[in-house]
């Protein structure tokens, strides 16, 4: 993972999937890495199982797309949806997962249930999963919108980029309102991470 | 450290935000589009260069016609769109080949493999051919850049339009673009008189026939030569693969040592380069998303190759598709999906068109539907919608039911429609169906915004692409101007309401239309609105489930043993309660008005 990887962001629709995508992007470039991102949009979006795929490397990126059984490190924003993606991911794969559920409509209406202990899908096959309350974090630093930045410090920790290019990625690319609670929530993630 | 040069700097750009910086620096003047998943940012972020004039037409076609009029102006001139909306503008595409250009003119065409927000999946390198253009075809968002520049240079050279393929992996991949020089048109604006082109009678037609003969034959001999048609031979020459696009980074993942002949034109073919590639490898594959487009052509030249026998025509490529095409093996996946209750897009909390849905639901009516959010209407709980085709279709489609069924069928279905796609292409169908006398009701769902490709202002909202304020069509008096007799405004929130106007409507042996207008939550006027959600008695809650029957998302069934329903003070039989998320709930009241229980009350603002 020091010379190329690759990173899938998973949750659901409205969870801030995207900026925590855009935000590791900006940190592995400014590492002098080449990455490219795929992401999907459009109907997609609404309130259903969002994705995206950033690949990184000190040569030329050429796929956007993941290959399946080939992702290095997951950041998962809802449970069930790390185990949605498990084709993806193989025995060396590492998956952060914020242990939060979010019930779909099959499960909201009373039709279907959430699945009990679901990460067992993933530990049982021997892969590394770290569970982190971002929720918690994000009320302990005052805003509850700093979840998806609170795990993109958990997610630093794994990545061969400096603590200091993530600092200056995030007063670069976000409002500078909203700069100071969220460079908390990163710090309080990457504090978590390891 | 030297000065920083501009040119020199790096940008981490999406396929749409390059194509909208290529459009810049290729000096476009008029850009116009209708907005369609994947190619609706291509305009957006257009509209931020004050350079360029934007703006977003009512539908492709007139999109196109637009840009033509901006090229006989002598301008550089661009029109965008998804790939069904090339179906829309086809009719002017065809003929202003014919005509051809002054200032550059380039259509921007996304396709959508694998359907991740579109009705069909069709190739639009087939209308390139049948329209006899040029058509590049980048592979990511550096390349979408420099070869929209390049189109706009093919463009005045051959005077001809051209089309651009982009696709959802063009198009909403992020990658490393880097500004460049800004290129300057070749011609000078102005209005220049000259019938025997730009006038298509039949006589002037037939003369124009045999220039795009000529033109072709020229398109053909500079694309033997143009560097973005080039060949990589590598060590490998067992596997020879000719790839346009994102195809060739997808092959080229999968056999990095392979030879490769990149094609950035996929129409016309070098017939020559080919030859010469595929004389120098052993086996020759094609390979190419959908249709065996390329794959044809080099099999009609005489050659040797496979293509679609074993690269998948369904669905996108990706590296390990190809790879497992051409070898037979599977890579490195090891695990296979986990079986998991689905988690399909749904309309927001707080959605308007749900409270209609509900009412569909209840009425049994046929609905006849159209493109746009409101298409998840189909899905339960809603179920509301039976039948969805095209832009516009619902209308049409619906008065095609009442003559079918004449008498027998009144009052079984009705056309359900959203303001943009009723101005994009379902307004002519309403003439239709007043002026052929048919009885079919028309519900025009006036959310005030196109939403689903993410809130673009259209000839209702108000506003244009600029943000600067205009006129906002007056529904009603359009409908009546038509000659509908019947034209009622309802607020979909409002359920019995809305419930009473359609059932009065729906029977109406002549035409009529309902407007159900409210905005959409995610419009930022609505955003800003202050809310009260609801919050559920838990205590009074009886679980019968009526709210559970709009399906939205911040109300959730919470079930109960009957140990834990005893405790709560509930009759044991009870399996559950709904809980309304007060964070997620707007207080659009279309639950408060079903429960019969008093189990959802007001909450505090917030």
């Amino acid at each position: 993972m020091n010379d190329y990887g690759n990173i899938h962001f998973c949750g659901v629709g409205g969870q801030g999937i995207l900026l925590a995508s855009e935000l590791t992007a900006h940190a592995l470039l400014a590492a002098g890495f080449d990455a490219k991102k795929s992401e999907v949009h459009g109907m997609a979006q609404r309130g259903g199982s969002v994705e995206a795929h950033l690949r990184f490397g000190r040569n030329r990126v050429y796929s956007p797309l993941i290959e399946p059984g080939t992702v290095d490190i997951m950041l998962a924003f809802e449970m069930m949806e790390a185990v949605r993606y498990l084709p993806l991911l193989n025995q060396q794969s590492t998956v952060i997962v914020n242990t939060q559920k979010i019930a779909p409509p099959a499960v909201a209406t009373g039709k279907m249930t959430y699945p009990d202990q679901c990460l067992n899908e993933l530990t049982s096959r021997g892969i590394a999963v770290v569970g982190v309350d971002a929720f918690a974090i994000a009320r302990k630093v005052g805003n509850l919108k700093a979840v998806n930045v609170a795990l993109v410090g958990v997610l630093s920790r794994y990545l061969p980029v400096n603590e200091e290019t993530w600092l200056e990625v995030i007063k670069k690319r976000l409002p500078a309102k909203i700069v100071e609670v969220n460079l908390k929530a990163f710090q309080e993630g990457r504090k978590a991470g390891k | 450290m030297t000065p920083k040069d501009p040119a020199a700097e790096k940008l981490w750009f999406s396929g749409n935000e390059a194509l909208a910086l290529g459009a810049f620096e290729a000096s476009v003047k008029v850009a116009s589009g209708y907005p369609g998943t994947p190619s609706t940012e291509i305009l957006e972020n257009l509209s931020t260069y004050p350079a360029v004039y934007s703006e977003w037409a009512p539908n492709e076609k007139v999109a196109l016609e637009v840009a033509i009029g901006a090229s006989f102006a002598g301008v550089r001139a661009l029109a965008t769109m998804k790939h069904v909306g090339l179906n829309v503008a086809a009719d002017p595409l065809f003929t202003a080949s014919y005509t051809g250009v002054r200032g550059g003119l380039v259509v921007v065409v996304a396709d959508d493999p694998s359907m991740y927000s579109s009705q069909n999946e069709q190739d639009s390198r087939n209308y390139a051919y049948a329209a006899k253009l040029p058509m590049l075809e980048p592979a990511d968002p550096g390349e979408a850049k420099e070869f929209l520049k390049l189109a706009y240079r093919i463009s005045e050279q051959f005077d001809t339009p051209v089309l651009l393929r982009s696709c959802t992996r063009v198009a909403h991949v992020k990658g490393v673009v880097s500004r460049g020089e800004i290129q300057a048109s070749s011609v000078s604006p102005g209005l220049i008189r000259n019938p025997a082109q730009m006038v298509m009678l039949p006589a002037h037609a037939r003369g124009r026939r045999i220039a795009i003969a000529e033109r072709q034959k020229q398109m053909a001999a500079f694309a033997e030569t143009w560097a973005e048609n080039r060949v990589e031979l590598g060590e490998d020459r067992a596997i020879g693969i000719i790839a346009a696009g994102t195809s060739y980074l997808y092959a080229k993942e999968a056999f990095p040592n392979a030879s490769f002949l990149k094609l950035g034109m996929v129409t016309p073919l070098p017939e020559k380069l080919i030859r010469d590639f595929a004389s120098q490898v052993e086996t020759l594959y094609i390979v190419e998303d959908l249709d065996p487009f390329i794959e044809m052509r080099v099999k009609a030249m005489g050659i040797t190759c496979i293509g679609k026998e074993k690269i998948p025509a369904i669905g996108e490529l990706t590296p390990s598709v190809v790879r497992k095409a051409i070898t037979g093996e599977t890579g490195s996946a090891t695990f296979g999906p986990v079986e998991l209750p689905p988690r399909p897009p749904n309309m927001c909390a707080g959605c308007p068109h749900r409270g209609l849905f509900y009412n569909l639901n209840r009425l049994k009516v046929f609905v006849s539907g159209d493109i746009g959010c409101y298409t998840l209407g189909a899905l339960p709980p809603l179920s509301a919608m039976d039948a969805c085709v095209c832009m516009g279709a619902s209308i049409g489609m619906a008065h095609g039911m009442a003559k079918a069924l004449g008498e027998e069928g009144l009052g079984k279905a009705v056309a359900v429609i959203g303001d943009s796609t009723f101005i994009h292409s379902g307004v002519n169908s309403l003439i239709n169906t007043v002026y052929n006398k048919s009885y079919s009701t028309v519900i025009i769902l006036d959310n005030r915004i196109t939403a689903m490709t993410g809130q673009q202002p259209n000839p209702a909202s108000g506003s244009t692409i600029m943000g600067e304020p205009a006129n906002s069509i007056d529904f009603p008096e359009l409908c009546r101007a038509i000659g509908v007799k019947h034209v009622r405004t309802v607020n979909p929130h409002d359920i019995e309401a809305t419930y009473a106007v359609l059932k009065e409507e729906i029977e109406r042996p002549e035409p009529s239309v309902v407007i159900t207008r409210f905005p959409c939550v995610l419009t930022p006027a609505e955003k800003k609105r202050p809310k009260t959600s609801f919050v559920s008695d838990t205590e009074k809650c009886t679980g019968c489930g009526m709210c559970l029957r709009l399906g939205c998302p911040a109300i959730n069934w919470v079930a109960l043993s009957p140990e834990e329903a005893r405790a709560m003070g509930k009759k044991e039989k009870q399996k559950g309660y709904a809980l309304i998320n007060e964070t997620t709930c707007i207080g659009c009241g279309q639950c408060l008005s079903l429960c019969k229980f008093e189990a959802i009350t007001c909450g505090e603002g917030k």
